[in-house]
């Protein structure tokens, strides 16, 4: 089964067309991952642990399968191949191997002939746990050796020093992606001992390669296919129920659905690590940077997932978009009992850059300086060493462009309105406008583009010409972003034909298109795209002897030499091309070397409203200035700016997975928030267009940078707001406040 | 046990488990998938249906409860394939992303525009509050239902 | 699961004095969230919805049925106010203050105005006919009430010379759609200044202390209210969750309580 998009609309790069899955979102029949069903399937469910930290000694899966409807059971003992899997490492068990690391993790799979059965099932597995104390606290974790990675970065001088100095101390919460839609997975047989899986996923090649090792099939006997999916933000980087639902399908034969409620999908895939990090700035009288000295702890929790790579962007963007000479920075992620983490939206720059603006706004102040002006003085720019690698930067860097840009929005008007929706704490009608106060304040971040440290990052895509229009084949997950839109106008641009259509191949039909993470899609598959719409257009041009390629045919000296149909005479003509960025390379034991193939930066302003006393916030305005490269969909742009600003936003005044001793406190919607239309601020966007040096047409990837540099600036808008300094996202209204004055005795 | 409801139009007489609810009954029962199933605690709004005339989460409604009650989803609101205008300009303003949330939007938003055809912005942003987006940040589908209000004047 | 769709109150009486182990479902707010995350599997389910007895509204007399929706439009101002911060529009067209009342959940946003103004709730059972139990002793503990278990809520009734003078605030952690970290309600009567509170106790609660602090002052100064509200944060006994915490809660209840009195006085 393909999934074929075909284009009912019309335009190539540059103009802001419509997505083609949007008519079929709109009317509510797109079909995701959640929504596939048929005959005669069956339903799985998860028996999860309730410790942190737990050995396991009892499991005794009679009594389940004893019940009537239930088909099979599998734990640790059933998986065929190898028992552990893991993207960058091989470290968890499919299933709990006799110790839980964490809460939640998963001990047995049912399948049963209805969901009711299949999790009545699950709980009626008899499990006995010997609780051991968990590991809580990162510091102590990272103090006794256990963990994912230590990097340390030595750039410049150690022993310089600077004549200003400002030291912190920040925090950043967990932070779950929290996409709509929940992890899916539909698994059939192929008659043949094989299986075809529709999974949630942002990678099906990386979820293939780990689901054949712990089944120990061949490559060609597990089809993965990319499935409709509500939404990922990294929280599909990492495998989740693929295994089980694959195991039940071969253990029973039959197609397996399975579907995680909202509270399992809390447990059910990684989240933004929670960090801690200590900076020390130093600086001149001017206010250039002198050196930078940091340690930064995040939590893994149980498992390594992507960890390793979440540091080390972490490290490398502990100084931000500024230049400075010396730094010295040592990471750490370690390993506990906590909800693993990994992948979200930002990828380890977010917490560094929260820590690295706050010492920014801290050294502007130390200094009596404006705090545009010194992240001007010492705004990064093409041809600047990195401050934490040393490598050169190539392609585009327009900090100063961004910082002036967002700077020159205008401000919005001073509070007037008294309508409680605009106002701090909403509809709760706690905070008339005399109570409020107003502040703002910005924020610059950097990241990198793509896969970093020498991975070898490539993307495929076959584009074919064919009588009835063009077809770009792909393995890319399209998680909502637009890629699928994206995809059709680089297509449609370089061969000149409007009729595109993103054909979503499975994992034997065409080769990895790399994760849809790190920004990297539109430049990666995009470039894959381009240069295969490239190929096959000199291709049959040189074929049919032409100049050019139009919509109806091949010209040459602006005479039709050949039509679509003698193009295609002997059949499709195709192109395929696995697309490379320029090679980076692993750092050497000090931090240094070429390890980013490019750079993108963001400019924001924040503008709140806090009413002091109770300690709440209302975002006002979140303006942005982006670098783009080239801005090959507008309004797909502005969609990813606002949504990513929004999880800023989230990040900056109310989400946070509350965790007691490895326990995730607040588990569903209920209690982990997420900004609603209310509290949403308006956007205005200023788009900077410097082509960068490898995408296609120049274009970066943007995913990521509006949810950066979002948290700092909301952050140092309430902090100018109350004329104090904040040190932790989410800001709780406690933070506001103050300890001190939240000291009251109860009457006795 | 048996349940008979009037859905987008249409009498369906079907049978339901006691405990289910009616979204889950639209979705397994009655293969209308399109009412999304993200938090089944009324907390996201991806389950908006109109129920005897007024927007609820389907989750909450038990669907033994329904019996005899008429219901609108997302998939009654573009009947012969002409798009509602809330479809219509949640797809010109680019307001649909993953698209998990739009069913949702459209029905809660329709809902609005029934009961108050010119709401304002701050009016927009309540009426809509009960659904959560977690791709847009809002902003297109605000454009979008600020479109839909100035044509409707 | 038997489901029993009571047609009127009668029914919905019997059906209670014959199963007393039957779960009460009215707008489904409450119960469908611990059927369908708490797999929570009722044996029997009585349903309220058609009860048309239920859904009487008058100033006097708030029929359990009434929905948030309805309170919102037609309700005494602070109830509307209360009324409008029940989590979502959704929430709000399903949701009754029946089964707020039933609930008892410390966090109720209706029941803060309940007590204030010093309301009765009114339950019937088909053996014993209906009973009026004064709010402060139907609320008894956390998610616990007097109601008997062969008894339904029937309606709040409220006394004709409750306050006009009402005004609502809630503090939660987002700005829409969030349960209560605080809520409270301030009305002006003849009687002097009535503060309620809600999430700062097991149950509803009165700040009296900071009511006779108040009303023994012949005029309302800057320093009578900060006392008042000082008075408040010490008087409420609110507990440290995952929600929020202890210390938080203590200074939004004496906050909201003295914002509140202004603006009643305005």
């Amino acid at each position: 089964m393909t999934t074929r998009i075909t284009s009912g609309v019309k335009g190539g790069i540059g103009t802001s067309v419509l997505r083609p899955d949007g008519e079929p979102k709109v009317i509510g029949n797109f079909a995701y991952a959640s929504d596939l069903s048929s005959e005669n399937m069956l339903w799985g469910a998860t028996l999860r642990s309730p410790h942190a930290h737990a050995r396991l000694t009892k499991l005794d899966t009679a009594p389940a399968l004893a019940m009537a409807g239930v088909r099979a059971v599998v734990t640790q003992d059933d998986v065929p191949g190898e028992p552990l899997f893991g993207q960058e490492e091989q470290d968890q068990p499919v299933l709990c191997d006799g110790t839980a690391r964490y809460w939640g993790e998963p001990v047995a799979v049912v399948a049963a002939e209805d969901e009711e059965t299949a999790r009545r099932a699950a709980a009626a597995i008899l499990v006995e746990w010997e609780p051991v104390a968990p590991v809580d606290d990162p510091d102590r974790a990272a103090d006794e050796g256990s963990t994912f990675r230590e990097m340390k970065i030595r750039r410049g001088d150690e022993a310089a020093m600077g004549s200003v100095v400002v030291e912190g101390f920040y925090e950043t919460a967990t932070q779950d992606q929290a996409p709509l839609g929940p992890e899916a997975g539909f698994a059939i047989p192929d008659g043949e001992g094989g299986l075809d899986l529709y999974l949630t996923s942002q990678w099906i090649h990386v979820d293939h390669r780990q689901i054949i090792a712990c089944l120990d099939m061949e490559p060609d006997q597990i089809r993965c296919h990319p499935a409709g999916i509500g939404g990922a933000f990294g929280s599909r980087e990492d495998i989740s129920l693929h295994i089980h639902v694959a195991m039940l399908s071969l253990a029973t034969g039959r197609p397996v659905k399975m579907v995680y409620d909202r509270s399992e999908s809390f447990v059910g895939h990684v989240k933004r690590h929670p960090s801690r990090m200590w900076y020390r700035h130093e600086a001149d009288d001017e206010g250039n940077l002198v050196k930078v000295t940091a340690r930064l702890v995040f939590d893994g929790g149980a498992y390594a997932h992507t960890s390793r790579a979440v540091l080390a962007n972490a490290a490398f963007f502990t100084v931000g978009a500024y230049r400075c000479d010396n730094v010295v920075v040592d990471a750490i992620a370690a390993k506990t009992n906590n909800p693993p983490c990994g992948a979200m939206r930002g990828f380890g720059a977010v917490q560094t850059c929260f820590g690295s603006e706050m010492q920014m706004d801290r050294l502007a102040e130390a200094l009596d300086m404006d705090p545009l002006d010194i992240r001007r003085r010492n705004a990064l720019a093409p041809g600047d060493p990195l401050a934490t690698s040393g490598q050169i930067i190539e392609g585009s860097l327009p900090t100063l462009a961004v910082i002036d840009a967002v700077e020159a929005i205008p401000l919005p008007d001073p509070l007037d309105d008294d309508d409680p929706r605009l106002l701090p704490g909403g509809t709760g009608l706690t905070s008339p406008a005399s109570s409020v106060v107003r502040g703002v304040g910005y924020a610059v971040g950097v990241k990198n583009l793509a896969f970093s440290e020498g991975f070898d990052d490539f993307a495929e895509a076959r584009v074919v010409m064919t009588t009835a229009g063009v077809e770009v084949h792909t393995a890319a997950m399209e998680v909502g972003q637009g890629l699928v839109t994206v995809c059709q106008q680089i297509a449609r641009t370089i061969l000149g034909t409007d009729q595109v259509a993103v054909v979503w191949d499975d994992t034997s039909q065409i080769g990895s298109a790399g994760s849809t993470s790190a920004s990297r899609q539109t430049q990666m598959t995009g470039g894959a795209v381009h240069a295969a719409s490239v190929g096959l257009r000199d291709r049959i041009i040189t074929e049919h002897e032409g100049d050019e390629l139009r919509e109806d045919g091949v010209y040459r000296n602006g005479d039709r030499v050949a039509t679509i149909a003698e193009i295609c005479a002997n059949g499709p003509v195709e192109y395929h091309e696995r697309f490379r960025h320029p090679e980076t390379f692993e750092p050497d034991e000090n931090g240094q070397g070429d390890v980013h193939a490019g750079l993108v930066v963001a400019a924001h302003r924040a503008v709140v409203d806090v009413d002091p006393e109770l300690g709440l916030v209302r975002v006002i305005r979140v303006d942005t200035a982006q670098d783009v490269g080239k801005a090959l969909n507008p309004q797909a742009i502005t969609g990813q700016l606002e949504g990513g600003i929004m999880q800023g936003v989230g990040l900056a005044v109310m989400e946070q997975l509350v965790v007691d001793r490895g326990v995730i406190k607040n588990p569903t919607f209920t209690d982990y928030l997420i900004p609603t239309f209310v509290d949403a601020p308006d956007v205005e966007t200023r788009i900077i267009e410097e082509g960068d040096h490898w995408g296609p047409f120049g274009a970066k990837g943007i995913g990521e940078s509006p949810t950066i540099s979002s948290t700092p600036a909301i952050v140092a808008a309430i902090s100018n707001a109350i004329g104090k300094d904040l040190t932790r996202v989410p800001v709780l209204p406690e933070d506001i406040i103050g300890n001190a004055a939240l000291e009251v005795a109860p009457l006795s | 046990m048996n349940v008979t409801i009037t859905i987008n139009g249409e009498e369906r007489a079907f049978s339901v488990e006691g405990h289910e609810s009616l979204l889950s009954a639209l979705r397994t029962e009655l293969g209308l998938a399109g009412t999304k199933d993200a938090c089944e605690q009324g907390e996201c709004g991806s389950c908006t249906v109109i129920f005897d005339g007024e927007s609820v989460c389907s989750c909450l409604v038990m669907a033994a409860d329904a019996d005899g009650s008429t219901v609108t989803t997302v998939e009654g609101l573009a009947p012969d394939g002409v798009l509602h205008r809330v479809q219509e300009a949640m797809l010109a303003e680019g307001a649909v992303q993953c698209g998990f949330c739009t069913p949702g939007f459209v029905v809660a938003g329709s809902h609005l525009l029934e009961t108050n055809p010119h709401p304002t912005e701050p009016e927009i942003r309540e009426a809509l509050s009960g659904n959560i987006c977690r791709c847009t940040g809002y902003g297109a589908i605000l454009r979008a239902f600020e479109i839909v209000t100035r044509e409707g004047s | 699961m038997e489901f029993i769709a009571a047609n009127d109150l009668d029914e919905a009486l019997a059906a209670k004095a014959q199963h007393a182990d039957a779960q009460l479902l009215a707008g489904g707010t409450d119960l469908m969230v611990e059927i369908n995350l708490a797999h929570h599997r009722p044996t029997r389910v009585i349903s309220l919805r058609r009860v048309e007895d239920l859904k009487d509204l008058s100033p006097g007399r708030i029929g359990a049925g009434v929905t948030w929706a309805r309170l919102e439009r037609n309700g005494h101002q602070g109830l509307a106010q209360a009324a409008r911060t029940v989590g979502s529009p959704q929430i709000r067209a399903a949701g009754t203050i029946g089964g707020n009342v039933g609930m008892a959940s410390p966090a109720g946003d209706g029941l803060p105005w309940i007590a204030a103004a010093e309301a009765s709730i009114e339950v019937r059972s088909m053996e014993r006919g209906a009973r009026t139990i004064p709010w402060n002793e139907f609320f008894i503990g956390v998610k616990r009430t007097s109601l008997e278990t062969d008894e339904i809520i029937t309606a709040v009734v409220v006394p004709e010379d409750v306050p006009t003078a009402q005004e609502f605030a809630k503090v939660g952690a987002r700005n829409a759609m969030v349960i209560s970290t605080v809520s409270c309600i301030v009305m002006q009567g003849d009687d002097g200044v009535r503060v309620a509170l809600g999430s700062v106790a097991t149950t509803p609660m009165r700040a009296t202390r900071a009511e006779e602090m108040i009303n023994a002052e012949s005029t309302i100064s800057d320093s009578v209210l900060s006392e008042f509200a000082r008075i408040v944060s010490r008087e409420v006994r609110p507990i440290t969750d995952h929600r929020s915490t202890e210390a938080y809660r203590r200074h939004a209840s004496g906050v909201l309580a003295r914002r509140l009195v202004e603006r009643s006085l305005r």
